[in-house]
């Protein structure tokens, strides 16, 4: 195995065009389990930890421009008021010392369903930004994840910068595991509100092949709160609309039964943490309020 | 009801400083938060070799053929070995049956079995070069559970069996069966006003210490190797390794290395004897170190049980009978199923007034992993039945469950089911008292911080799955009854040297035994006794080895009473030559000499009043006193194959917990908020060490309530999720509150009437939880570990991790 150490990005692009099998390595939480298992024995790895602007970030006027490698402890620290289903999301990451090494470039680089990240990217709404010594691409989030463990990238592209749109009303993530901290998730759910477009976007982690909305839900959703004028008045959402809201993003699951958990669970679960956070994201909202912070 | 014991024994010295009684710290503990401490897998010989092991894809299997050619020829492998390279005609090991092949011989029996063994010069060329062993198996039917292997024609997992149960077993597939029966159980059944059945079910729990498996084996040029090891117990794995080796004990020489936990798992063999024979063989050091993934085939697990029980009890309260079936899944191989067998019989009935009993335990052989020793050893799936039973019976009776409890519970001279009378005190129902009265913690603590709620302190943590909704508390109790040693006969002896003399003027004493200190804090306590018996602030303890007797297993809650034992015995034994020597200088000096008892403290002869009579540095000169004693407790008896009858147990524990949850019961999630803890330790040698000890006991026994499980594929009988990532152990976020309310009261029978505390706060911990899960849910959960699926209804049946049948209650 070579260890190739690009100074650079130039560097890094290059070394990704001479050697498109190379494995890009940032923080490693999930490059280094599957090498320590012996699940993969890459031919070479691509350090991209030299490259100082890839953990950087810039909050602009609509997005928040996230380097690949930024930590999940900025995030959390740093990002709340912009990015809080990221944030709460990041929260939720393995331990404190990789939350200080992993970033968002991982989860996308791996793409599993079972990444952090995902559902509150595809809430949000964002783009990834992706380069190779051929040019430079967005791809939006809703077509970035092709199949389980698989993404858009072509073999010589290497992930950038996620555009990720500032949060204009509340965001709510939660994600189920069976213990209470360092946990992969069972199934994850995120939810954002967006009342400047007067919609809400889902995501949903590790209930498909790939992270997902729900999109039949959100569609429901907007319907109901248009026709109901739920936005202007502000009052509480009749029951039946988020039970049928819950119901419809539970059917937007595709999950299996695994070592994990059962498919039936998952979708009880889904179905439960979308009903939960309709309440607290419109809640919040009714309230005029600031972003939800979770309170950890 | 007591609350203070009898004046524990002390037979002198009390007054030095860092004696017993006294929370002395631990000389490795800051050494292990700072991560300094070398633990075996840190070792490091110039030159050495790394050691690799190939293991079995299947789990059943003849082997056709193995083809090393293609390995043995990569360039930096120094040796494959397989079956054909053994040295000796002794092939197989294992602690009580010797059924385990060192290397597969013509088959395999379980999933991740060893078959060949590589010595590299880098533990990655070892790694690919055992990838180009190829192994032609031919797969063989898989017997799993009781109902596979013991149908007619199943396959057997060993067959020509000739070991000292083989005779008696009902099916060459089960290990060992021990019936219990004492009284008329049917006879009681008739005057019984309730009847309670269940059936149980509780599942593979792992060890999971977090020292992989490892050591380093270095040839000696006599022949022989000194082996450095993780181990529970020295001498054990030189009785099973040197045969193997064709070598006689004395060439084979074991030092104890850093011992990163073992919880059980440490005592059968893993790296030992494969290091040795490459290590002969290369004539290199060899080390090996298994990863994460390989620990998990590397070591026995907790015996995943199947349990059906039947109690009845009469309208006042009292129980009348109990009958029950234990069916304990040993795996592939014997390991030390045998004795859980023993254990999980004779505890059986828990820590109750029991007259009437009808007891079936047995231990089957199946393809599936081998089940071995673990914390708790076959009383920890025993108490998570019965008291499950308790609590159906007092809802039965419609009686509060710890009233009920208490009205049932055994006390000191209550007699056993085998028939031992309980002859210390047995304090059952005066734990259940104090668990009880303690403060419930505070509802709705997650509202305290302010107005948002506080997730941490919420089903589910930071995971932000709830903000209150859907939380509900539920309370429950348990109690449970341990033994405390090697029981049924076994000649359960520690073996201590110890030394005074005097270096730089000051006298020191240096006390030398095999005990395996396995994060215990064995090492602590037994300076402690050395202080307090001779009298002197100095005492270093040398690295347990085999140049010293046997001090038996780090195991069954034994050593700070067995070594413990063997030490003060020594150290006694010291103590009256050291006064010898002194009436020998001294003693026309002083009457007391002659007339008066002595004492050694502060580095004093002294009188009981008090007056100094010589300085031990005057006594010894330079002279040493150096003496190596064994020392036993009192001996115990078999159970009869037949009826289970038997003095078969040294010392019983008792614990008992009540456990306050709070569930998320939409989705399943559960947060245990405090699990408060009561036990008798006879007398706290350490207090602190002792409160440390009941509180991880504690936690592993919730982690086997709501996380921990080792995932057994039914049709292929392969290990599912063998790594830290799927095989969940609480972190210090699942851990709650543990306040320990420690009771001393004395056995006289045992060394400062102390009683072996390690394991008793493992078995009660997880049937609380589920008490309070069920108190909160309404849900039967028969069940442990409890999964969400469980708690929400949306399990597979396929998977058997349904919520188990549920219990009926006769009118």
């Amino acid at each position: 195995m070579d260890f190739l150490r690009p100074a650079s990005w130039e560097e890094a692009l290059a070394a990704k065009a001479a050697h498109p099998t190379a494995v890009p390595i940032a923080g490693g939480t999930d490059v280094m389990v599957e090498i320590n298992f012996d699940h993969r024995r890459p031919e070479y790895l691509l350090d991209l930890n030299r490259i100082g602007e890839l953990s950087e970030w810039a909050v602009g006027e609509e997005t928040v421009e996230l380097g690949a490698s930024v930590p999940y402890t900025r995030i959390m620290e740093d990002l709340r008021a912009e990015l809080p289903g990221l944030a709460l999301a990041s929260h939720t990451v393995a331990s404190p010392q990789i939350r200080n090494r992993g970033g968002v470039g991982g989860n996308l680089g791996t793409a599993s369903p079972a990444g952090d990240a995902h559902p509150a990217l595809l809430a949000a709404g964002a783009e990834v930004e992706v380069e190779s010594v051929r040019g430079s691409r967005r791809i939006p989030i809703d077509d970035f994840y092709t199949g389980v463990k698989r993404n858009a990238l072509a073999a010589d592209e290497l992930i950038k910068t996620v555009h990720i749109r500032k949060a204009d009303g509340p965001q709510q993530f939660s994600k189920v595991g069976t213990r209470n901290a360092m946990v992969i998730a069972l199934c994850a759910f995120g939810l954002a509100l967006h009342p400047g477009t007067r919609t809400v976007r889902t995501g949903i982690g590790s209930a498909a092949p790939t992270p997902v909305r729900a999109r039949v839900a959100e569609e429901f959703l907007n319907a109901a709160l248009d026709e109901g004028g739920f936005w202007e008045s502000g009052k509480v959402i009749t029951p039946s609309v988020a039970r049928q809201f819950a119901m419809l993003v539970s059917a937007a699951c595709n999950p299996i039964d695994d070592v994990r958990g059962t498919a039936a669970y998952r979708r009880h679960a889904v179905d439960i943490m979308a009903r939960r956070q309709l309440g607290w994201t419109w809640e919040q909202y009714r309230r005029g309020g600031h972003p939800l912070e979770g309170a950890a | 009801m007591p609350t203070t014991g009898t004046p524990t024994s002390l037979s002198q010295g009390s007054r030095t400083s860092g004696g017993i009684g006294e929370s002395t710290l631990r000389p490795d503990g800051t050494l292990k938060v700072t991560g300094e401490f070398a633990y075996s897998s840190d070792m490091w010989h110039d030159d050495m070799l790394w050691g690799h092991t190939l293991r079995s894809t299947v789990a059943h299997a003849a082997i056709r053929s193995i083809d090393i050619a293609e390995a043995l020829a990569t360039p930096g492998v120094h040796a494959v070995l397989t079956y054909d390279d053994l040295p000796a005609p002794v092939k197989n090991y294992g602690l009580e049956i010797q059924d385990t092949p060192v290397l597969a011989h013509g088959k395999v029996r379980h999933h991740g079995e060893p078959v060949a063994v590589i010595a590299a010069d880098h533990p990655e060329t070892a790694r690919r070069a055992a990838a180009k062993i190829r192994v032609d198996y031919a797969e063989l039917p898989v017997v799993t559970d009781e109902a596979s292997a013991t149908a007619p024609g199943a396959p057997l997992v060993h067959e020509d069996r000739a070991d000292h149960h083989s005779g008696h077993v009902p099916h060459p597939n089960i290990v060992h069966r021990q019936p219990i029966v004492r009284g008329d159980a049917a006879g009681a059944a008739a005057r019984a006003d309730v009847i309670v059945t269940g059936d149980y079910v509780f599942g593979m729990q792992d060890q999971a210490f977090l020292g992989p498996e490892s050591g380093l084996a270095v040839p000696a040029e006599d022949g022989g190797v000194d082996l450095y090891v993780a181990t529970q117990w020295l001498h054990s794995d030189l009785r099973q390794i040197a045969p193997v080796l064709g070598l006689p004990e004395e060439k084979v020489r074991m030092t104890l290395s850093g011992v990163g936990g073992a919880f059980g798992g440490r005592e059968d063999l893993s790296m030992q004897i494969h290091g040795c024979l490459l290590a002969l063989r290369t004539g290199k050091p060899v080390k090996m170190v298994y990863n994460r993934f390989e620990s998990f085939f590397g070591h026995v697990h907790r015996h995943p049980a199947r349990l059906h029980y039947e109690h009845g009890a009469t309208r006042d309260g009292r129980i009348t009978h109990m009958k029950c079936r234990i069916v304990l899944d040993g795996g592939a191989y014997a390991s030390s199923s045998p004795a859980v067998v023993g254990n999980a019989a004779s505890l059986s009935a828990g820590p109750y007034v029991i007259e009437n009993v009808d007891i079936e335990a047995l231990a089957l052989y199946t393809n599936n992993p081998p089940c071995g020793a673990m914390r708790g050893f076959g009383a920890v799936q025993a108490c998570f039945a019965y008291e499950a039973q308790m609590d159906r019976l007092a809802a039965a009776l419609g009686l509060d469950p710890v009233e009920f409890r208490q009205l049932n519970a055994m006390e000191q001279g209550t007699l056993m089911p085998t028939g031992q009378r309980v002859d210390s005190p047995a304090p059952v129902a005066e734990l259940l008292r104090r668990v009880k009265a303690r403060p419930l913690p505070p509802e709705q603590q997650w509202l305290a911080a302010g107005e948002e709620a506080d997730v941490r302190a919420l089903p589910g943590g930071l995971s932000n799955t709830t903000h209150g909704e859907g939380v509900v508390r539920g309370v429950g109790y348990a109690v449970g009854i341990k033994n405390v040693g090697f029981s049924e006969g076994f000649d359960d002896y520690s073996t201590a040297r110890v030394r005074l003399e005097v270096i730089a003027g000051e006298p020191v004493a240096v006390v030398h035994t095999a005990m395996a200190e396995v994060g215990q804090g064995g090492v602590t306590v037994h300076a402690q006794i050395a202080r307090t018996e001779l009298g002197v602030a100095q005492v270093t303890i040398l690295p347990a080895d085999t140049r010293v007797g046997s001090a038996g297993s780090t195991s069954a809650s034994r050593q700070t009473y067995v070594t413990g034992g063997a030490i003060k015995h020594t150290c006694e034994a010291v103590r009256e030559r050291v006064l010898e020597l002194g009436r020998r200088k001294f003693g026309t000096y002083h009457p007391a000499w002659a007339t008066a008892e002595l004492l050694l403290e502060d580095g004093k002869v002294v009188t009981h009043g008090g007056e100094v009579l010589a300085g031990l540095a005057d006594v010894l000169e330079d002279e040493a006193v150096d003496l190596e004693l064994e020392w036993r407790h009192r001996p115990t008896e078999a159970f009869d194959l037949r009826t289970g009858q038997g003095n078969g147990h040294v010392q019983y524990s008792f614990a008992a917990h009540r456990a306050v949850v709070e569930v998320d019961t939409e989705l399943g999630l559960v947060k245990v908020v405090e699990l408060a803890v009561a036990q008798d330790v006879g007398k706290a040698l350490n207090p602190l060490s002792v409160i440390g000890q009941i509180q991880g006991g504690t936690t592993q026994g919730l982690g086997v309530a709501v996380m921990e499980e080792i995932v057994v594929d039914p049709v292929t009988a392969k290990v599912r999720n063998p790594s830290f990532t799927d095989y969940l152990i609480p972190t210090i976020l699942d851990t709650p509150t543990i306040p320990v309310d420690l009771l001393e009261l004395a056995d006289e029978h045992a060394p400062y009437g102390l009683r072996g505390a390690g394991e008793a706060p493992t078995l009660s911990s997880t049937p609380a939880i589920l008490a309070a899960i069920r108190n909160a849910t309404g849900l039967e959960l028969n069940r442990t570990p409890v999964r969400p699926e469980h708690l929400t209804g949306t399990g597979t049946d396929s998977s058997g991790t349904g919520t188990g049948t549920g219990g009926r209650t006769a009118p």
